[in-house]
Protein backbone atom coordinates (compact mmCIF):
# COMPACT_ATOMS: atom_id res chain seq x y z
CA UNK A 1 0.00 0.00 0.00
CA UNK A 2 1.84 3.11 -1.35
CA UNK A 3 -0.33 5.77 0.82
CA UNK A 4 -0.35 6.81 4.39
CA UNK A 5 -3.67 5.27 5.76
CA UNK A 6 -5.48 4.80 9.22
CA UNK A 7 -8.83 4.01 8.78
CA UNK A 8 -11.10 6.04 10.96
CA UNK A 9 -12.93 2.41 12.26
CA UNK A 10 -10.18 1.00 13.91
CA UNK A 11 -8.77 1.41 17.30
CA UNK A 12 -5.11 2.16 17.21
CA UNK A 13 -1.85 1.41 20.04
CA UNK A 14 0.99 4.18 20.39
CA UNK A 15 3.13 0.54 19.29
CA UNK A 16 1.26 1.06 16.10
CA UNK A 17 -1.19 -1.11 16.26
CA UNK A 18 -5.01 -1.04 15.06
CA UNK A 19 -7.60 -3.38 16.34
CA UNK A 20 -11.08 -3.93 14.69
CA UNK A 21 -14.27 -4.73 16.24
CA UNK A 22 -17.35 -5.01 14.73
CA UNK A 23 -20.67 -4.16 15.96
CA UNK A 24 -21.73 -7.95 14.08
CA UNK A 25 -19.74 -9.42 17.07
CA UNK A 26 -18.16 -7.06 19.32
CA UNK A 27 -16.83 -10.04 21.66
CA UNK A 28 -13.80 -10.49 18.67
CA UNK A 29 -11.54 -8.47 17.80
CA UNK A 30 -8.97 -8.39 14.54
CA UNK A 31 -5.83 -7.24 14.76
CA UNK A 32 -2.75 -5.83 12.75
CA UNK A 33 -0.30 -3.83 12.29
CA UNK A 34 -0.64 0.06 10.91
CA UNK A 35 0.50 1.47 7.41
CA UNK A 36 3.44 3.24 9.55
CA UNK A 37 4.56 0.25 11.06
CA UNK A 38 5.01 -2.03 7.32
CA UNK A 39 6.64 0.89 5.97
CA UNK A 40 9.68 1.27 8.71
CA UNK A 41 9.92 -2.50 8.31
CA UNK A 42 10.17 -2.73 5.00
CA UNK A 43 9.31 -6.09 2.71
CA UNK A 44 7.64 -8.60 5.54
CA UNK A 45 9.02 -11.81 4.52
CA UNK A 46 7.76 -13.92 7.61
CA UNK A 47 5.62 -13.69 10.01
CA UNK A 48 5.47 -16.50 12.68
CA UNK A 49 1.77 -17.39 13.42
CA UNK A 50 0.95 -17.51 17.03
CA UNK A 51 -0.92 -20.50 18.20
CA UNK A 52 -4.80 -20.39 18.12
CA UNK A 53 -5.58 -20.69 22.20
CA UNK A 54 -2.87 -18.44 22.95
CA UNK A 55 -3.73 -15.49 24.86
CA UNK A 56 -1.98 -11.97 24.68
CA UNK A 57 -1.92 -9.61 27.34
CA UNK A 58 -2.94 -5.74 25.88
CA UNK A 59 0.88 -4.08 25.28
CA UNK A 60 2.65 -7.34 25.44
CA UNK A 61 4.25 -8.77 22.41
CA UNK A 62 2.28 -11.55 21.11
CA UNK A 63 4.54 -12.76 17.94
CA UNK A 64 7.27 -11.04 15.82
CA UNK A 65 7.09 -9.69 12.02
CA UNK A 66 10.56 -9.91 10.16
CA UNK A 67 11.53 -8.36 7.22
CA UNK A 68 15.17 -8.25 5.44
CA UNK A 69 17.08 -6.71 8.41
CA UNK A 70 14.62 -6.59 11.10
CA UNK A 71 12.40 -8.02 13.74
CA UNK A 72 9.80 -6.36 15.42
CA UNK A 73 7.39 -7.13 17.89
CA UNK A 74 3.74 -7.23 17.25
CA UNK A 75 2.07 -5.42 20.67
CA UNK A 76 -1.25 -6.67 21.64
CA UNK A 77 -3.88 -3.39 21.56
CA UNK A 78 -5.93 -5.40 24.01
CA UNK A 79 -5.91 -8.48 26.15
CA UNK A 80 -7.94 -11.74 25.15
CA UNK A 81 -7.58 -15.26 23.65
CA UNK A 82 -6.54 -15.75 19.86
CA UNK A 83 -9.36 -17.60 17.98
CA UNK A 84 -8.03 -17.50 14.81
CA UNK A 85 -4.90 -16.75 12.75
CA UNK A 86 -4.26 -15.46 9.37
CA UNK A 87 -2.93 -18.82 7.70
CA UNK A 88 -2.74 -16.76 4.40
CA UNK A 89 0.06 -14.90 6.05
CA UNK A 90 3.06 -18.09 6.02
CA UNK A 91 3.06 -18.10 2.60
CA UNK A 92 2.31 -15.00 1.35
CA UNK A 93 3.60 -12.68 4.39
CA UNK A 94 3.33 -9.30 1.84
CA UNK A 95 0.05 -8.99 2.33
CA UNK A 96 0.72 -7.34 5.70
CA UNK A 97 2.50 -4.28 3.22
CA UNK A 98 0.22 -4.63 0.75
CA UNK A 99 -3.07 -4.60 2.91
CA UNK A 100 -1.87 -4.19 6.24
CA UNK A 101 -5.86 -3.68 7.12
CA UNK A 102 -7.75 -5.60 5.13
CA UNK A 103 -5.95 -8.98 3.80
CA UNK A 104 -3.01 -8.35 6.16
CA UNK A 105 -5.18 -8.83 9.34
CA UNK A 106 -3.14 -10.96 11.88
CA UNK A 107 -5.23 -12.55 14.61
CA UNK A 108 -8.76 -12.61 15.86
CA UNK A 109 -9.16 -13.23 19.92
CA UNK A 110 -11.56 -13.19 21.83
CA UNK A 111 -11.89 -10.06 24.27
CA UNK A 112 -11.25 -10.39 27.67
CA UNK A 113 -11.80 -6.42 28.98
CA UNK A 114 -14.21 -4.57 26.89
CA UNK A 115 -12.95 -1.53 28.61
CA UNK A 116 -9.55 -1.94 27.85
CA UNK A 117 -11.04 -0.20 24.69
CA UNK A 118 -11.21 3.04 26.26
CA UNK A 119 -7.41 2.95 26.43
CA UNK A 120 -7.23 3.42 22.58
CA UNK A 121 -6.70 5.91 20.24
CA UNK A 122 -8.63 7.55 17.17
CA UNK A 123 -7.28 7.50 13.77
CA UNK A 124 -6.77 11.17 14.29
CA UNK A 125 -5.14 10.97 17.46
CA UNK A 126 -2.87 8.24 15.89
CA UNK A 127 -1.51 10.12 13.07
CA UNK A 128 -1.14 13.00 14.95
CA UNK A 129 1.55 10.80 17.19
CA UNK A 130 3.14 10.33 13.90
CA UNK A 131 2.89 13.88 12.30
CA UNK A 132 6.09 15.17 15.13
CA UNK B 1 48.05 13.80 19.05
CA UNK B 2 49.08 14.74 22.14
CA UNK B 3 49.04 18.03 21.14
CA UNK B 4 45.58 17.60 19.77
CA UNK B 5 44.20 16.83 22.66
CA UNK B 6 45.94 18.92 24.65
CA UNK B 7 47.68 16.35 26.87
CA UNK B 8 51.73 17.06 27.53
CA UNK B 9 52.56 13.41 27.54
CA UNK B 10 50.91 9.69 27.92
CA UNK B 11 52.24 9.25 31.31
CA UNK B 12 49.67 12.27 31.79
CA UNK B 13 47.26 10.79 30.39
CA UNK B 14 47.31 7.95 32.88
CA UNK B 15 47.13 10.54 35.92
CA UNK B 16 44.51 12.31 34.63
CA UNK B 17 42.20 9.25 34.00
CA UNK B 18 43.26 6.77 36.50
CA UNK B 19 42.78 7.46 40.72
CA UNK B 20 46.22 7.68 42.20
CA UNK B 21 44.73 5.12 44.73
CA UNK B 22 44.61 2.59 42.71
CA UNK B 23 47.48 3.20 40.47
CA UNK B 24 50.24 0.42 40.65
CA UNK B 25 53.34 3.51 40.63
CA UNK B 26 55.86 1.44 39.77
CA UNK B 27 57.54 -0.76 36.76
CA UNK B 28 55.86 -3.70 35.97
CA UNK B 29 57.59 -6.77 37.14
CA UNK B 30 58.57 -8.33 33.97
CA UNK B 31 61.45 -9.98 32.52
CA UNK B 32 64.27 -8.30 30.31
CA UNK B 33 62.98 -8.36 26.71
CA UNK B 34 64.85 -11.05 24.59
CA UNK B 35 65.95 -10.87 20.85
CA UNK B 36 63.89 -12.20 18.34
CA UNK B 37 66.76 -15.53 17.95
CA UNK B 38 66.16 -16.16 21.71
CA UNK B 39 62.54 -16.10 21.76
CA UNK B 40 62.71 -18.27 18.86
CA UNK B 41 65.37 -20.65 20.93
CA UNK B 42 63.08 -20.53 23.73
CA UNK B 43 59.58 -21.15 22.05
CA UNK B 44 61.14 -24.42 20.48
CA UNK B 45 62.59 -25.85 23.48
CA UNK B 46 58.76 -25.33 24.76
CA UNK B 47 57.11 -27.27 21.98
CA UNK B 48 60.04 -29.14 21.98
CA UNK B 49 58.10 -30.86 25.28
CA UNK B 50 54.78 -31.88 23.27
CA UNK B 51 54.82 -35.12 21.25
CA UNK B 52 52.82 -34.31 18.22
CA UNK B 53 51.05 -37.18 15.91
CA UNK B 54 54.28 -36.65 13.62
CA UNK B 55 56.14 -38.01 16.38
CA UNK B 56 54.81 -41.52 17.53
CA UNK B 57 52.38 -44.02 16.30
CA UNK B 58 49.56 -43.12 17.11
CA UNK B 59 45.83 -44.86 17.59
CA UNK B 60 44.06 -41.90 19.23
CA UNK B 61 40.64 -41.01 18.65
CA UNK B 62 38.04 -40.07 20.91
CA UNK B 63 36.12 -37.27 18.63
CA UNK B 64 39.69 -35.80 16.87
CA UNK B 65 41.40 -38.16 14.52
CA UNK B 66 44.75 -38.27 12.49
CA UNK B 67 43.90 -38.14 9.27
CA UNK B 68 46.04 -37.07 6.16
CA UNK B 69 45.77 -33.10 5.30
CA UNK B 70 46.84 -33.09 1.61
CA UNK B 71 49.29 -29.96 0.72
CA UNK B 72 46.17 -28.73 -1.16
CA UNK B 73 44.72 -27.40 1.49
CA UNK B 74 47.37 -25.55 2.80
CA UNK B 75 47.98 -23.96 -0.13
CA UNK B 76 44.66 -22.68 -0.17
CA UNK B 77 43.74 -21.77 2.99
CA UNK B 78 47.20 -19.71 2.88
CA UNK B 79 46.25 -17.73 0.33
CA UNK B 80 45.89 -13.81 1.91
CA UNK B 81 42.16 -13.69 0.47
CA UNK B 82 41.14 -16.93 3.11
CA UNK B 83 43.71 -16.28 5.45
CA UNK B 84 44.00 -12.68 6.52
CA UNK B 85 40.16 -10.79 6.67
CA UNK B 86 38.25 -11.18 9.44
CA UNK B 87 33.97 -11.59 9.10
CA UNK B 88 33.30 -9.47 6.98
CA UNK B 89 30.88 -6.87 7.94
CA UNK B 90 29.10 -6.05 4.71
CA UNK B 91 29.12 -9.61 3.15
CA UNK B 92 28.14 -9.30 -0.33
CA UNK B 93 31.82 -7.28 -0.92
CA UNK B 94 33.37 -11.10 -0.05
CA UNK B 95 31.50 -13.01 -2.79
CA UNK B 96 34.69 -15.65 -3.30
CA UNK B 97 34.24 -15.94 0.97
CA UNK B 98 30.37 -16.47 0.73
CA UNK B 99 30.73 -18.79 -2.10
CA UNK B 100 32.86 -20.88 -0.38
CA UNK B 101 30.62 -20.98 2.79
CA UNK B 102 27.65 -22.26 0.03
CA UNK B 103 29.61 -24.57 -1.46
CA UNK B 104 30.04 -26.40 2.23
CA UNK B 105 26.49 -25.89 2.96
CA UNK B 106 25.82 -27.56 -0.42
CA UNK B 107 28.67 -30.82 0.48
CA UNK B 108 27.20 -30.89 4.40
CA UNK B 109 23.68 -31.18 2.66
CA UNK B 110 24.30 -33.74 0.51
CA UNK B 111 26.61 -36.16 2.63
CA UNK B 112 24.38 -35.66 5.69
CA UNK B 113 20.79 -36.41 3.50
CA UNK B 114 19.56 -33.16 4.98
CA UNK B 115 17.83 -30.27 3.09
CA UNK B 116 19.48 -27.16 4.81
CA UNK B 117 22.88 -26.43 6.31
CA UNK B 118 24.85 -23.37 7.93
CA UNK B 119 27.94 -21.87 7.10
CA UNK B 120 29.85 -24.16 10.13
CA UNK B 121 29.59 -23.60 14.14
CA UNK B 122 32.50 -23.63 15.93
CA UNK B 123 32.80 -27.35 16.88
CA UNK B 124 31.36 -30.45 17.54
CA UNK B 125 30.50 -30.70 21.14
CA UNK B 126 28.66 -27.24 21.05
CA UNK B 127 26.85 -27.84 17.50
CA UNK B 128 25.01 -30.80 19.55
CA UNK B 129 24.19 -28.39 22.23
CA UNK B 130 22.67 -25.55 19.53
CA UNK B 131 20.54 -28.83 18.09
CA UNK B 132 18.94 -29.05 21.93
CA UNK B 133 18.34 -25.54 22.05
CA UNK B 134 17.07 -25.24 18.20
CA UNK B 135 14.47 -28.07 20.05
CA UNK B 136 13.59 -25.91 22.76
CA UNK B 137 13.01 -22.94 20.89
CA UNK B 138 10.76 -25.24 18.92
CA UNK B 139 8.64 -26.55 20.81
CA UNK B 140 9.36 -25.25 24.40
CA UNK B 141 9.31 -28.62 25.72
CA UNK B 142 11.57 -29.40 29.28
CA UNK B 143 13.66 -32.76 28.94
CA UNK B 144 16.49 -33.66 26.81
CA UNK B 145 16.51 -37.68 26.21
CA UNK B 146 20.36 -38.48 25.62
CA UNK B 147 22.23 -41.81 24.78
CA UNK B 148 25.52 -42.90 26.89
CA UNK B 149 26.92 -43.20 23.75
CA UNK B 150 27.26 -39.52 23.14
CA UNK B 151 31.09 -38.22 23.74
CA UNK B 152 31.67 -37.46 27.10
CA UNK B 153 32.13 -33.87 26.43
CA UNK B 154 29.02 -33.90 24.60
CA UNK B 155 27.06 -34.80 27.43
CA UNK B 156 28.84 -32.22 29.75
CA UNK B 157 27.79 -29.68 27.46
CA UNK B 158 24.18 -30.63 27.31
CA UNK B 159 24.00 -30.86 31.08
CA UNK B 160 25.56 -27.01 30.70
CA UNK B 161 22.89 -25.71 28.42
CA UNK B 162 20.13 -27.75 29.99
CA UNK B 163 20.96 -26.23 33.37
CA UNK B 164 20.81 -22.77 31.74
CA UNK B 165 17.80 -23.40 30.75
CA UNK B 166 16.39 -25.23 33.62
CA UNK B 167 15.93 -28.30 31.52
CA UNK B 168 15.63 -31.68 32.69
CA UNK B 169 18.78 -34.25 31.00
CA UNK B 170 17.73 -38.04 30.84
CA UNK B 171 21.26 -39.83 30.00
CA UNK B 172 19.74 -43.18 28.45
CA UNK B 173 22.43 -46.31 28.88
CA UNK B 174 23.68 -48.82 26.44
CA UNK B 175 23.17 -52.18 26.02
CA UNK B 176 25.07 -54.71 28.31
CA UNK B 177 26.26 -58.25 27.70
CA UNK B 178 26.51 -60.13 24.18
CA UNK B 179 24.30 -57.56 22.47
CA UNK B 180 26.27 -54.38 24.63
CA UNK B 181 27.68 -51.72 23.30
CA UNK B 182 24.72 -50.19 21.52
CA UNK B 183 21.67 -47.58 22.94
CA UNK B 184 19.25 -49.59 24.71
CA UNK B 185 16.29 -49.50 22.82
CA UNK B 186 13.69 -50.28 25.55
CA UNK B 187 15.09 -47.63 27.85
CA UNK B 188 15.46 -45.25 24.58
CA UNK B 189 11.31 -45.66 24.14
CA UNK B 190 11.04 -45.72 27.66
CA UNK B 191 12.73 -42.35 28.35
CA UNK B 192 10.80 -40.32 25.42
CA UNK B 193 7.74 -39.01 26.53
CA UNK B 194 5.27 -35.99 25.70
CA UNK B 195 7.51 -33.25 26.74
CA UNK B 196 10.89 -34.59 25.50
CA UNK B 197 12.05 -31.70 23.78
CA UNK B 198 15.15 -33.67 21.91
CA UNK B 199 16.50 -37.37 21.55
CA UNK B 200 19.77 -37.11 20.96
CA UNK B 201 22.30 -40.02 20.07
CA UNK B 202 25.50 -40.57 18.48
CA UNK B 203 26.50 -41.87 14.99
CA UNK B 204 29.05 -44.21 15.43
CA UNK B 205 28.62 -43.74 18.77
CA UNK B 206 31.74 -42.83 21.65
CA UNK B 207 32.67 -46.65 22.05
CA UNK B 208 32.82 -47.00 18.00
CA UNK B 209 29.72 -48.98 17.88
CA UNK B 210 27.10 -48.72 14.94
CA UNK B 211 23.98 -47.76 15.86
CA UNK B 212 20.79 -48.44 14.34
CA UNK B 213 20.14 -44.87 13.86
CA UNK B 214 16.51 -45.63 11.13
CA UNK B 215 15.01 -47.86 14.90
CA UNK B 216 16.13 -44.91 17.64
CA UNK B 217 14.58 -41.72 15.44
CA UNK B 218 11.41 -44.45 14.52
CA UNK B 219 11.25 -45.46 18.17
CA UNK B 220 11.70 -41.75 19.29
CA UNK B 221 8.38 -40.78 17.11
CA UNK B 222 6.57 -42.78 18.39
CA UNK B 223 7.07 -42.06 21.89
CA UNK B 224 6.59 -38.35 21.56
CA UNK B 225 7.58 -35.55 18.72
CA UNK B 226 11.07 -34.77 19.93
CA UNK B 227 13.45 -32.88 17.84
CA UNK B 228 15.35 -36.28 16.42
CA UNK B 229 19.33 -35.09 16.70
CA UNK B 230 22.72 -37.10 15.72
CA UNK B 231 25.98 -36.46 16.64
CA UNK B 232 27.49 -37.66 13.34
CA UNK B 233 31.61 -38.74 12.12
CA UNK B 234 32.03 -37.18 8.81
CA UNK B 235 34.35 -39.45 7.50
CA UNK B 236 31.88 -42.18 7.79
CA UNK B 237 29.61 -40.39 5.65
CA UNK B 238 30.69 -41.92 3.38
CA UNK B 239 29.56 -45.78 4.26
CA UNK B 240 26.79 -45.21 6.85
CA UNK B 241 23.35 -43.92 5.83
CA UNK B 242 22.88 -40.74 6.14
CA UNK B 243 21.09 -39.26 9.08
CA UNK B 244 18.46 -37.25 6.84
CA UNK B 245 17.58 -41.03 5.52
CA UNK B 246 17.45 -42.48 8.68
CA UNK B 247 14.82 -40.25 9.99
CA UNK B 248 17.22 -37.61 12.15
CA UNK B 249 15.69 -34.31 12.19
CA UNK B 250 18.92 -32.59 13.09
CA UNK B 251 22.69 -34.00 12.15
CA UNK B 252 25.13 -32.01 13.96
CA UNK B 253 29.35 -32.51 14.53
CA UNK B 254 32.71 -32.39 14.74
CA UNK B 255 34.27 -31.40 11.46
CA UNK B 256 38.23 -31.83 12.30
CA UNK B 257 38.50 -35.18 10.56
CA UNK B 258 37.48 -33.47 7.40
CA UNK B 259 40.54 -31.74 6.18
CA UNK B 260 41.84 -30.21 9.49
CA UNK B 261 45.29 -31.50 11.59
CA UNK B 262 44.64 -32.21 15.38
CA UNK B 263 46.69 -28.96 16.02
CA UNK B 264 46.22 -28.85 19.53
CA UNK B 265 42.37 -30.03 20.04
CA UNK B 266 41.49 -27.52 17.91
CA UNK B 267 40.43 -24.66 16.02
CA UNK B 268 37.98 -26.82 14.28
CA UNK B 269 34.30 -26.28 12.80
CA UNK B 270 31.12 -28.28 13.43
CA UNK B 271 28.63 -28.47 11.49
CA UNK B 272 24.77 -28.49 11.74
CA UNK B 273 22.28 -29.59 8.99
CA UNK B 274 18.36 -30.08 9.43
CA UNK B 275 15.26 -30.20 7.48
CA UNK B 276 13.40 -27.19 6.22
CA UNK B 277 11.34 -26.64 8.73
CA UNK B 278 13.80 -26.01 11.32
CA UNK B 279 15.79 -23.18 8.87
CA UNK B 280 14.22 -20.40 11.00
CA UNK B 281 15.54 -22.02 14.67
CA UNK B 282 18.97 -22.74 12.98
CA UNK B 283 22.47 -20.91 14.57
CA UNK B 284 25.49 -19.97 12.65
CA UNK B 285 25.45 -17.87 9.18
CA UNK B 286 24.05 -19.28 5.86
CA UNK B 287 24.85 -18.13 2.51
CA UNK B 288 22.03 -17.61 0.03
CA UNK B 289 22.01 -17.47 -3.71
CA UNK B 290 20.20 -15.42 -5.57
CA UNK B 291 20.80 -12.66 -8.40
CA UNK B 292 21.98 -9.08 -8.89
CA UNK B 293 20.38 -6.41 -10.79
CA UNK B 294 22.00 -7.59 -13.82
CA UNK B 295 20.59 -10.68 -13.66
CA UNK B 296 23.96 -12.27 -12.72
CA UNK B 297 24.48 -15.04 -10.65
CA UNK B 298 25.37 -14.01 -6.99
CA UNK B 299 25.66 -14.52 -3.18
CA UNK B 300 24.48 -12.87 -0.09
CA UNK B 301 23.82 -13.81 3.84
CA UNK B 302 20.36 -14.68 4.82
CA UNK B 303 18.09 -15.49 7.24
CA UNK B 304 19.89 -12.54 9.32
CA UNK B 305 16.66 -11.93 11.32
CA UNK B 306 17.78 -15.34 13.84
CA UNK B 307 21.31 -13.97 14.45
CA UNK B 308 22.45 -11.52 17.07
CA UNK B 309 23.14 -8.38 15.60
CA UNK B 310 19.51 -7.90 14.70
CA UNK B 311 17.76 -10.35 17.32
CA UNK B 312 20.36 -10.03 20.59
CA UNK B 313 19.02 -11.96 23.42
CA UNK B 314 16.72 -14.08 21.42
CA UNK B 315 18.99 -14.88 18.62
CA UNK B 316 19.21 -18.52 17.68
CA UNK B 317 22.67 -19.20 19.18
CA UNK B 318 25.46 -16.82 21.74
CA UNK B 319 28.38 -18.16 20.08
CA UNK B 320 30.22 -15.47 17.86
CA UNK B 321 33.25 -17.19 16.67
CA UNK B 322 33.44 -17.95 12.91
CA UNK B 323 35.70 -20.85 12.10
CA UNK B 324 34.96 -20.13 8.04
CA UNK B 325 38.65 -20.81 7.76
CA UNK B 326 38.61 -24.61 8.86
CA UNK B 327 35.25 -24.97 7.25
CA UNK B 328 37.23 -24.16 4.39
CA UNK B 329 39.60 -26.91 4.73
CA UNK B 330 36.61 -28.79 5.24
CA UNK B 331 35.22 -28.54 1.93
CA UNK B 332 38.60 -28.64 -0.10
CA UNK B 333 38.72 -31.43 1.12
CA UNK B 334 35.73 -32.73 0.45
CA UNK B 335 36.12 -31.58 -3.05
CA UNK B 336 39.56 -33.64 -3.29
CA UNK B 337 38.31 -36.79 -1.87
CA UNK B 338 35.45 -36.56 -4.34
CA UNK B 339 31.84 -38.61 -4.01
CA UNK B 340 33.88 -41.79 -5.11
CA UNK B 341 37.18 -41.17 -2.54
CA UNK B 342 34.74 -41.01 0.51
CA UNK B 343 33.75 -44.01 -0.24
CA UNK B 344 36.50 -45.84 -0.91
CA UNK B 345 38.29 -43.98 2.69
CA UNK B 346 35.36 -44.98 4.54
CA UNK B 347 35.70 -48.87 2.98
CA UNK B 348 39.08 -48.56 4.20
CA UNK B 349 38.55 -47.30 7.28
CA UNK B 350 36.04 -50.37 7.64
CA UNK B 351 38.57 -53.07 6.75
CA UNK B 352 41.40 -51.72 8.76
CA UNK B 353 39.55 -51.66 11.76
CA UNK B 354 38.16 -54.47 11.99
CA UNK B 355 41.65 -56.02 11.08
CA UNK B 356 43.06 -54.17 14.23
CA UNK B 357 40.18 -55.06 16.14
CA UNK B 358 40.41 -58.73 15.68
CA UNK B 359 44.70 -58.78 16.09
CA UNK B 360 43.88 -57.01 19.32
CA UNK B 361 41.53 -58.74 20.59
CA UNK B 362 43.29 -62.08 19.86
CA UNK B 363 46.26 -60.93 22.67
CA UNK B 364 45.82 -62.52 26.24
CA UNK B 365 44.56 -59.86 28.75
CA UNK B 366 42.81 -58.16 25.52
CA UNK B 367 38.84 -58.34 24.75
CA UNK B 368 36.83 -56.44 22.60
CA UNK B 369 34.31 -53.94 25.11
CA UNK B 370 31.65 -54.67 22.36
CA UNK B 371 30.72 -56.94 19.46
CA UNK B 372 28.87 -54.32 17.81
CA UNK B 373 30.02 -53.36 13.79
CA UNK B 374 32.58 -50.51 13.65
CA UNK B 375 33.85 -48.35 11.16
CA UNK B 376 36.80 -45.95 12.53
CA UNK B 377 37.41 -46.59 16.37
CA UNK B 378 36.83 -49.68 18.61
CA UNK B 379 36.85 -50.06 22.96
CA UNK B 380 38.68 -52.60 24.19
CA UNK B 381 38.58 -54.00 27.82
CA UNK B 382 42.00 -54.82 29.06
CA UNK B 383 43.38 -57.02 31.84
CA UNK B 384 45.92 -54.64 33.30
CA UNK B 385 45.66 -51.03 33.98
CA UNK B 386 45.11 -48.75 31.03
CA UNK B 387 47.52 -45.90 32.35
CA UNK B 388 50.56 -48.13 33.09
CA UNK B 389 49.85 -50.25 29.76
CA UNK B 390 50.29 -47.10 27.66
CA UNK B 391 52.98 -45.71 29.35
CA UNK B 392 55.04 -48.81 28.26
CA UNK B 393 53.64 -48.56 25.09
CA UNK B 394 54.49 -45.33 24.75
CA UNK B 395 58.31 -45.39 25.70
CA UNK B 396 58.14 -47.88 22.63
CA UNK B 397 57.01 -44.96 20.42
CA UNK B 398 53.49 -46.04 20.27
CA UNK B 399 50.41 -43.83 21.29
CA UNK B 400 47.94 -47.52 21.90
CA UNK B 401 44.66 -45.27 22.20
CA UNK B 402 42.73 -42.81 25.01
CA UNK B 403 42.49 -44.23 27.79
CA UNK B 404 38.76 -43.89 28.83
CA UNK B 405 38.30 -43.72 32.13
CA UNK B 406 41.09 -40.91 32.49
CA UNK B 407 39.04 -38.80 29.82
CA UNK B 408 35.45 -39.40 31.22
CA UNK B 409 36.32 -39.96 34.96
CA UNK B 410 33.52 -42.64 35.09
CA UNK B 411 33.76 -45.68 36.75
CA UNK B 412 32.72 -47.98 34.46
CA UNK B 413 35.23 -46.91 31.84
CA UNK B 414 37.80 -48.11 34.00
CA UNK B 415 40.41 -50.63 32.05
CA UNK B 416 39.02 -49.78 28.65
CA UNK B 417 41.17 -48.11 26.01
CA UNK B 418 39.42 -46.65 22.99
CA UNK B 419 41.45 -47.35 19.63
CA UNK B 420 41.07 -45.10 16.19
CA UNK B 421 42.24 -45.94 12.85
CA UNK B 422 42.89 -43.87 10.11
CA UNK B 423 44.19 -44.16 6.57
CA UNK B 424 47.71 -43.31 8.14
CA UNK B 425 48.12 -46.29 10.29
CA UNK B 426 49.03 -49.09 7.48
CA UNK B 427 48.49 -52.41 8.41
CA UNK B 428 52.10 -52.36 9.66
CA UNK B 429 51.46 -50.24 11.87
CA UNK B 430 48.67 -52.41 13.05
CA UNK B 431 50.88 -55.32 13.51
CA UNK B 432 53.35 -53.29 15.31
CA UNK B 433 50.88 -51.78 18.16
CA UNK B 434 49.64 -55.16 18.50
CA UNK B 435 52.91 -56.32 19.05
CA UNK B 436 53.61 -53.88 21.59
CA UNK B 437 50.40 -53.61 23.70
CA UNK B 438 51.12 -57.77 23.70
CA UNK B 439 54.19 -57.02 25.75
CA UNK B 440 52.75 -54.28 27.27
CA UNK B 441 49.57 -55.62 28.60
CA UNK B 442 51.97 -58.97 29.52
CA UNK B 443 54.50 -57.21 31.77
CA UNK B 444 51.44 -55.30 33.70
CA UNK B 445 50.04 -58.59 34.41
CA UNK B 446 52.90 -59.97 35.31
CA UNK B 447 53.56 -57.16 37.90
CA UNK B 448 53.57 -58.16 41.41
CA UNK B 449 50.30 -55.72 43.17
CA UNK B 450 51.91 -53.27 45.25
Amino acid sequence: MAEASYPEDLLYHPEHDWARIDAADPAVATLGITWYAQDSLGEVVFFDLPAVGASVSKDASYAEVESVKAVSDVIAPLSGEIVEVNEALADDPQKINEDPYGEGWLVKVRIADPAEREQLMDARAYAATLGG
Amino acid sequence: MLAAIGVSSVQEIFERQIPEGVRLGRELDLPQGLSEQEVFAHLSQLAARNVSAEDELSFLGAGMYDHYVPALIDMLMERSEFLTPYTPYQPEISQGGLQVMFEYQTAISELTGLPVSNASTYEGPSAVAAAAYLAKLHNSKRRLVISAGLHPHTIETLRTLAHGYGMEVVLVALTSGSAGGVTDPDAWAGAIDDDTSAAIFAQPNFYGAVEDAAALSAAAKDAGEPVVVAQVDPITLGILQPPGACGVDVAVGEGQPLGNRLDFGGPSFGFFAAREEYLRRMPGRIAGETVDVDGRRGFVLTLQTREQHIRREKATSNICTAQALNALAGVVYLAWLGRRGIVELGELLLSRTHYAREQLAALAGVEKLHEQPVVREFALRLDADVAAVRGRCLAQGVNPGVDVHALSGRDEDRGVLLVAITERRSRADIDRLAEVLQAAVASERQAVPA
